[in-house]
This record gives structure tokens, C-alpha cells and sequence, in this order.
């Protein structure tokens, strides 16, 4: 991994104290095995953009399907061979193996890997001044098992009756019964369970206790508080759908009904076993790790868009006690309003109400950290850079996200877009024009700290342009649908029901939307490699920023530090009055005069 | 803190004694369910009994006692979703839609 | 590469690395048996009717004695190291390895029992959740025996070398240990007693 190789050449560092282990590490322990935070973070980064690709990839397929349906999959129809293309026209069994696996793959193993793994283990320990993680090799095996839980993920596939296809959300019944890749979805979401664990409980220990001098915790960039918050949801939310899974690994292998109720029929044949089950039960559990699991997509990406916004506006971020106060109380709030997902299921009024009351709540701070970042462009003196461009798209994608789910968490507008392509408009705003374009700006923003070398700006406008227009082509139309009634996952792109037949036509708009967003991702996947070797050289502190990663080399050596960190104010003083510069960072001492 | 050999040696008599009580208390809850209480009673008893031994291992035999406030805000954060996750999944199930108040 | 705050405590948390990390990890904890004992509740109260007595008393009090008393042995191989008793410390160390040892023997007896008479997880949920939160408790006596089997062998020499940073790593493996003990302080009148 060429990207790594610069890692290691890098000054001898004397300043720190530790003299041990500069003997020089083979291949397996310097690039795969390794125990910094540094080429773990970009193991994470590289294996979560290529699952992103992969996951996008079977999403292109699907909208093929649905723009089209019936029709033989062009090129590629004959490659899936006759249990899930016979001729290359897709079998409705296939589009929801296509289904599930997107869901899975995109929000576990590529945004959260990257958002969480990737940039959490790259920049935080260098954003709060510290050598490495608290526990390395804990860190390590985070990695490991994500990617075994990856791999698990993939053979899916090849099982007979083909991979999970109930819905990344697995309800049972119908998820108990499903054919033997449910049980490899079941198993790989142990494996990835577990790597979240162990990796949020370093995260946590890393910021608590590895800041450097100087750094409190009202110093620290906001991104590190984003990453704090988030893991804690993943500590203490994700145990439950564990709990969960061991439950339905317990009805498909043993013979439980955890989740099958009394009297289930299925085929015309009632079901040989116990019964007594709650199908809900799962529902209960998996939404109380889910809910919180969609605030683990968000805020990281809310930490990078303040970090790129503060650095290229020039000005301190608006509100940032603001902004702190509320994403602690956004990770609180969001263990209570799970059932907002559940509306339709019988409950009574009275929990309806309770949950539609703290999802109304919850929308709180969710505003405040937006308008925060708004108005941190009020007065502005803007850098159009590549990831500035993705940072301030941002907002307004992450505004009408966020704008579209407030019918969805009231109870009685839930009524009729539940389960509709509204959901799917909603959802994908947040997490795709919003998440996934603040991870952009992100790789674009910190290439240069990781490698040595900016990307470039022509292929990162292209990149930008390119996909800000075709994303909102794909996900646009989906509200429209969505009122209009048209149900989400149905093979044949909602073909079946009348009153879905003046819908129809913007599935072939999306598709095309679709396919041109994915076109739109070469100039990145060229950026990406081509500026490892060959773009621009920059030293320690290429977007003149304030916070601390930008005070180590670049990329950063055995240590990240030359010498020992300080911390002497706050992380946003940009533009303060009467200083030399347009930027006063966290590690300049108070005298220094430049 | 702990970390003294003296105060150590104090420590383990506690631990003897939180011994003691934490065999009593089980004798105590095997007991009470000879009684064949009520059910409502019966939980009750069980777990105020069980919240005992409970403490006394947390307290005494973890330390918790003398802890530091990161990890009591842990464990408080974790307490209140613990119980919203014991209870409110069954009280969601106990309130239907067309089921008379 | 020296991390800070492996072994000394920093000065204003209080705390060294492995303590928050390992309260951490049992907070996680709580959370997946919370996960369990919430379907408990959700399945009764959900069911017409709840099988009583259906376990053996017998077995499930001694089993609480024996991981009790494993709890104290566990405290007390710590308590030696700090007392410097390097001897004592493997004796209560091995005690404990030995009293989980019993423990999952007395489990294999109970299951072994209940099987022979068609009663696997498949026959109720009553059962079925009895074998599930059980078996994960157990699956959790066999990752900490494991745990100690470390410490009783190759881990060891870690006392010569840095005894601090061992007593921290046994103080952890009894902070998962009486964690062990917790939820059994639960599961057992909830699944035997009531």
C-alpha cells in the first residue's frame, strides 16, 4: 500500500522519550498487521470506499431493474448466473438479495467504517495530541474483524438461495425462515458488532485520557467531540441488536421462537414449533440499536463539515458551546425515540405519543448544529476549495434530510408514507448528499495530512459538480413517488399497482441519475491514486488550519509528534483581531511573533 | 486508594464480610420463594434481595464505592438506557390500538 | 511506543487506561444481558401462561454459592498481588479457575438433564430463553477461565517484569469476573425463583 510506504520514511524524531522499538518492522507488521492509528485509519479508509463502491454497485443494478423491468440486465445480464438472472432478467429472489446487501454493506461496512474507523482512528489522535490510541492492538483487531465480518458479509452470496434478502432491517418472521444467507448476514453482523465495541471502547479511553497538555475538553476540534458522542451510541446501542441477532441465530439453528408468534402458517402448512414468539421483539431490539445507528452516520460528518467550514471560512464556527451542548444531548435523545420506526405496528396512543414527542425533541439539536454551521458563513471570507465545495453542499442536502423526516416521525403523516420511496428519498438525502459528500470533503481535506501530496483541484471539482447534480437527480424524484404511494422494495419498481402507473416514468429518470452519479465517481477514483505519486508536495500545514493534526509533518512518522504537543487555545482561532496571520493555531505559543 | 498494601489488608475483611451477607441473602431469596407469594410480591421481594447482593459485589468487590467520576458517568448513562430498553419495548406491547382504555 | 497512562493514573481522570476501558466494555455489557432480561419481560408478560419449577433449585442455589465464592477468590488473587504475596495470588487464582471449572460442569449436568427429556431451547420459550441467557452467561465463565488460564501461564511473567501493569491487568480480569457474578445475581431467582 503505497500510501502507507511514506508513513515510516519520516524524521527521526528525539524529542520523544520513548528509545524502544525504532528497529525496523517487517512487511506483515509495518502495512497489515500494523499497530498505528495511521495505517489503521487508512485500512479502513481504502477497504470502506471500495465496500462504497461495491454496495453502489449493486444499487446500480437494482435501478436497472426498475427503470426497466424484466428486461435482460445489459453487458453484464449473464455473469449472475440462472438462479439469479436466468437471461440475464433479474429474479425478484435476486433484487432483494440486491436490496439487503445494499442497505447492509453501505451503512456497515462502508460509511460507518469510514466515518468511524477511517477518519475517527486517522485524525482524532492527532486532532487531540496524542502518540496513538490507548490500546493499539486492540485497535488492530477492530480492523480484522471488521474485515472478517466483511468477507462473511460477501459469501453471502454464494450460498444457496443466494444472500440475506429480507431487508437490512431482517424482520422475522419472514428473516427466521429465509434461506441459509440470512445466517451468514447473522453471523457477519456479530463480527461487525463486536469490531464496533472494541472499537469505540478505545475511542472513548483514547479521548479521555490521551489529550495532550493543554487540551480540555472545550478546546477540543469539534470533530473530536462528534466522535466521542458516537461512540458512545455505538457502545451502548449496538449490544442489543447483538443480543438480537444471537435471538434469530437461535430460531433459524435451534428451533426457538424468540420471534415467531402462535398459529404462523406458511405455505398453507402451520409452522412445527413451539410458537409464543413476538415478531415485534426483534423489531424492539434492532430499532434501539438502529436509531441511534443513523446518529452514528450523521455526526461524524457533522464533525468534518465544521472542521473544512471553519478552516475555509476563515472564522471561528458560530455557537461552538452551542453546537458541543447539543450533539451530547442528539446522542442522549436518540436512545429514546426508536419506535418512530415502528408507528405502523398497533402500538396505542399512548407510546405513540411518547415517542412522537421525543422524536419532535430530538429535531432540536439536530437544527442548532445546522444553523450553527450556517451562520458560521455569515461574514465569511471564502476558500472555494474541493472539500469546502462538499462541505457546503452539506447543509442544505442534510436540511431537506433532515426537513423530510419530520412528517415521517409524526405519527399521522407516518400513516401514509410509511414504507413508502418518501422513507428512501428521506434517508438517502441524509446519508448520501449528506453523509457520504462530507466523507468526500473529508478524503479531500486530509489526502494531504495522510499522504504528502493535495489532490487535485480540477478532477475534485469535476467529482463535486458532477455528483451534487446526479444525486439529487436519483433521490428528488423518490419524495414524489413517495406521496404519490408508491411502496419501496417491490421488484418491479411498483409496476403491479394501478395507482403507482404515473410514477413509473421517474424510474427511469432515477436510473439514469443513477448511473450518471456512478460515472461521476471516476475522476475521484483517478484523483485518488494518481495524487498518492502525483500531486502537489505540501508541508505540515497546507490549508494554513488551526487545529493540531496540522502541526505534525505530513504525513506524520513513529509518534505523530516532533515534538511534544501543547495546547494554548481554543481549536477555531481564525482572524483573530490585532494577529499577524488569518489564523492562530492550538500549538503556537502565546509569545510567538510572526 | 486501593492501591496501598495497608489499606489492602483493611479492604479484605470487608470483602469476608460482604461474603458472609452475599451467603445469607441467597439462603433469604431461595427462602422466600418457598413462600409461594403473590406474583407481583414475589418479584419484588426477589429483586430488592437480588439489587442487594448486586450492590454489595459492585460496591464493595469492584470498588465502585471509591470510583472515579468518568466511570460513574458511564454507568449512569448506561442505567437510565438500560432500564428505557427493559421497559419500554413491553409497555408498547401493553398499549393496542382498539384495545378499550 | 509508550502510551501514556498505561500503568500510572492520570492525574485529573483519576484513572489508568485498562480501568475506564474495561467499565467501559462491562457497560456494554449491561446493555446486551439488559437486551435478554428486557425479552424476558416482553415473553411473559406476552404469555398466557409461565412454566414454574421446571429447573432444578438445587443446582441453580449451589451454582450461585460456587460463583460467589468465585468472586471472593477472585477479589483476593488481586488483593495478594497488592500485598505483594505473589504465591497466594496464583492459589486464589487457580481456586477461582476451579470453582468456574464446577460451575460449568454443574451447567452440563443441568442441560444434560432437561435434554434427555425433550426440553431444548425448541420446547417453550420458557426454555428457550433459559438456555439462551444461560449459555451466553456460560459463554462469558468460559472467556474469563480463559482469561485466567493466561494469567496462570504464559501471562505470568509479566509480574516480574512490570508488576503494576499485571496487578492492573488481574484487577480488570476480577472487574469482568464479579461482572459475571452480577448477572447470574440476577438471572438466577428470575429464571429458578420466580
Amino acid at each position: 500500500m503505497d500510501k502507507a510506504a511514506t508513513i515510516g520514511a519520516v524524521p527521526h524524531s528525539h524529542a520523544h522519550d520513548h528509545a524502544h522499538d525504532h528497529e525496523e518492522l517487517g512487511f506483515w507488521r509495518k502495512y497489515v498487521f500494523s499497530l498505528d492509528h495511521k495505517v489503521i485509519g487508512i485500512q479502513y479508509t481504502v477497504t470502506g470506499l471500495l465496500f462504497l463502491l461495491f454496495g453502489f454497485s449493486l444499487m446500480m443494478l437494482m435501478r436497472f431493474q426498475l427503470a426497466y423491468p424484466m428486461h435482460p440486465i445489459p453487458f453484464i445480464g449473464s455473469l449472475f448466473g440462472a438462479a439469479n438472472a436466468p437471461g440475464g432478467v433479474m429474479l425478484p429472489e435476486f433484487y432483494n438479495q440486491l436490496g439487503a446487501m445494499h442497505g447492509t454493506i453501505m451503512v456497515f461496512l462502508g460509511v460507518v467504517p469510514l466515518a468511524v474507523g477511517g477518519f475517527g482512528n486517522f485524525v482524532m489522535p492527532l486532532q487531540i495530541g496524542a502518540p496513538d490510541m490507548a490500546f493499539p492492538k486492540l485497535n488492530m483487531m477492530s480492523y480484522w474483524v471488521y474485515f472478517l465480518g466483511g468477507v462473511t458479509m460477501l459469501v453471502g452470496f454464494v450460498m444457496p438461495g443466494g444472500a440475506a434478502q429480507s431487508g437490512w432491517t431482517s424482520y422475522p418472521p419472514l428473516s427466521d425462515i429465509a434461506t441459509t444467507g440470512q445466517t451468514v448476514w447473522l453471523i457477519g453482523m456479530v463480527f461487525l458488532i463486536t469490531s464496533s465495541l472494541l472499537g469505540s471502547i478505545n475511542f472513548i479511553v483514547t479521548i479521555i485520557q490521551l489529550r495532550a497538555k493543554g487540551m480540555s475538553f472545550m478546546r477540543l476540534p469539534f470533530f473530536v467531540w462528534a466522535q466521542f458522542v458516537t461512540s458512545f451510541l455505538l457502545l451502548l446501542a449496538f449490544p442489543p441488536l447483538e443480543a438480537a441477532g444471537v435471538l434469530q441465530l437461535m430460531d433459524r439453528l435451534a428451533g426457538t421462537s424468540f420471534f415467531l408468534p402462535s398459529g404462523l402458517i406458511i405455505s398453507g402448512r402451520p409452522l412445527a414449533v413451539a410458537g409464543g414468539g413476538s415478531p415485534l421483539l426483534w423489531q424492539h431490539l434492532f430499532w434501539f440499536l438502529a436509531h441511534p445507528e443513523v446518529y452514528v452516520l450523521i455526526l461524524p460528518a457533522m464533525g468534518i463539515v465544521a472542521e473544512v467550514i471553519a478552516n475555509n471560512t476563515r472564522k471561528p464556527l458560530w455557537g461552538y458551546r452551542a453546537m458541543v451542548y447539543s450533539v451530547a444531548f442528539l446522542g442522549f435523545m436518540s436512545f429514546i425515540v426508536w419506535a418512530h420506526h415502528m408507528f405502523m405496528t398497533g402500538m396505542g396512543t399512548t407510546m405513540a405519543a411518547f415517542f412522537q414527542t421525543t422524536t419532535m425533541i430530538i429535531s432540536i439539536p439536530s437544527v442548532v448544529i445546522l444553523t450553527a454551521l450556517l451562520l458560521s458563513l455569515w461574514g465569511a471570507s471564502m476558500r472555494f476549495t474541493t472539500p469546502m465545495l462538499f462541505a457546503l453542499a452539506f447543509l442544505p442536502m442534510f436540511g431537506i434530510g433532515g426537513l423530510t423526516g419530520l412528517p415521517l416521525g409524526l405519527a399521522p403523516s407516518d400513516i401514509h408514507l410509511h414504507d413508502t420511496y418518501y422513507v428512501i428519498g428521506h434517508f438517502h438525502y441524509v446519508v448520501a448528499p449528506g453523509t457520504i459528500f462530507a466523507l468526500f470533503a473529508g478524503v479531500y481535506y486530509w489526502f494531504p495530512k495522510a499522504t504528502g501530496r493535495k489532490m487535485n483541484e480540477v478532477l475534485g471539482a469535476i467529482h463535486f459538480w458532477g455528483s451534487f447534480i446526479c444525486i439529487n437527480g436519483v433521490f428528488m424524484p423518490m419524495f414524489i413517488q413517495g406521496l404519490g404511494g408508491m411502496n419501496r422494495r417491490m421488484y418491479d419498481g411498483g409496476a403491479q399497482y394501478a395507482h403507482n402507473a404515473s410514477l413509473l416514468h421517474w424510474n427511469v429518470a432515477i436510473g439514469w441519475a443513477a448511473w450518471g452519479l456512478g460515472l461521476c465517481q471516476i475522476p475521484f477514483i483517478i484523483n485518488f491514486f494518481w495524487s498518492i505519486k502525483g500531486g502537489k508536495k505540501v508541508g505540515n500545514n497546507p490549508w494554513d488550519a488551526t487545529t493540531l493534526e496540522w502541526s505534525a509533518p505530513s504525513p506524520p512518522g513513529h509518534g505523530n509528534f516532533l515534538t511534544e504537543p501543547i495546547v494554548y487555545r481554543g481549536p477555531y482561532e481564525y482572524s483573530v483581531p490585532g494577529a499577524a496571520k488569518d489564523f492562530t493555531p492550538q500549538f503556537e505559543p502565546e509569545d510567538a511573533k510572526k | 486508594m486501593h492501591s496501598d498494601p495497608a489499606e489492602v489488608k483493611k479492604s479484605v475483611r470487608s470483602y469476608m464480610t460482604v461474603f458472609g451477607m452475599l451467603m445469607v441473602f441467597t439462603i433469604l431469596t431461595v427462602a422466600a420463594s418457598k413462600f409461594h407469594l403473590a406474583v407481583p410480591m414475589a418479584i419484588t421481594v426477589a429483586l430488592v434481595i437480588a439489587a442487594m447482593k448486586g450492590s454489595m459485589v459492585a460496591g464493595v468487590f469492584m470498588h465502585l464505592s471509591h470510583e472515579k467520576r468518568a466511570i460513574y458517568g458511564a454507568l449512569l448513562l448506561t442505567l437510565v438506557f438500560f432500564i428505557v430498553l427493559l421497559f419500554i419495548p413491553v409497555l408498547s406491547m401493553m398499549d393496542h390500538i382498539g384495545t378499550p382504555k | 511506543m509508550n502510551i501514556p497512562y498505561t500503568v500510572e493514573v492520570r492525574p485529573d481522570t483519576g484513572l489508568h487506561n485498562g480501568k475506564l476501558g474495561i467499565w467501559l466494555f462491562l457497560a456494554s455489557e449491561v446493555m446486551l444481558f439488559g437486551a435478554l432480561f428486557s425479552s424476558y419481560i416482553l415473553l411473559r408478560v406476552g404469555a398466557p401462561e409461565w412454566p414454574h419449577g421446571e429447573l432444578s433449585v438445587k443446582l441453580g442455589t449451589i451454582n450461585t454459592i460456587i460463583l460467589i465464592s468465585s468472586s471472593v477468590t477472585m477479589v483476593m488473587a488481586w488483593a495478594s498481588l497488592k500485598m505483594n504475596d505473589f504465591g497466594k495470588h496464583r492459589l486464589y487464582l487457580l481456586a477461582t479457575f476451579l470453582l468456574s471449572a464446577v460451575f460449568l460442569v454443574n451447567k452440563y449436568f443441568e442441560y444434560s438433564e432437561h435434554l434427555s427429556k425433550g426440553e431444548g431451547p425448541w420446547h417453550s420459550t420458557f426454555f428457550a430463553i433459559y438456555f439462551t441467557m444461560t449459555g451466553l452467561h456460560g459463554l462469558h465463565i468460559l472467556g474469563g477461565m480463559i482469561v485466567m488460564a493466561y494469567f496462570l501461564g504464559p501471562g505470568a511473567g509479566m509480574w516480574k517484569k512490570n508488576p503494576e501493569q499485571f496487578a492492573n491487568r488481574i484487577e480488570a480480569t476480577g472487574l469482568y469476573w464479579h461482572f459475571v457474578d452480577l448477572v447470574w445475581i440476577f438471572l438466577f431467582p428470575v429464571l429458578y425463583l420466580l
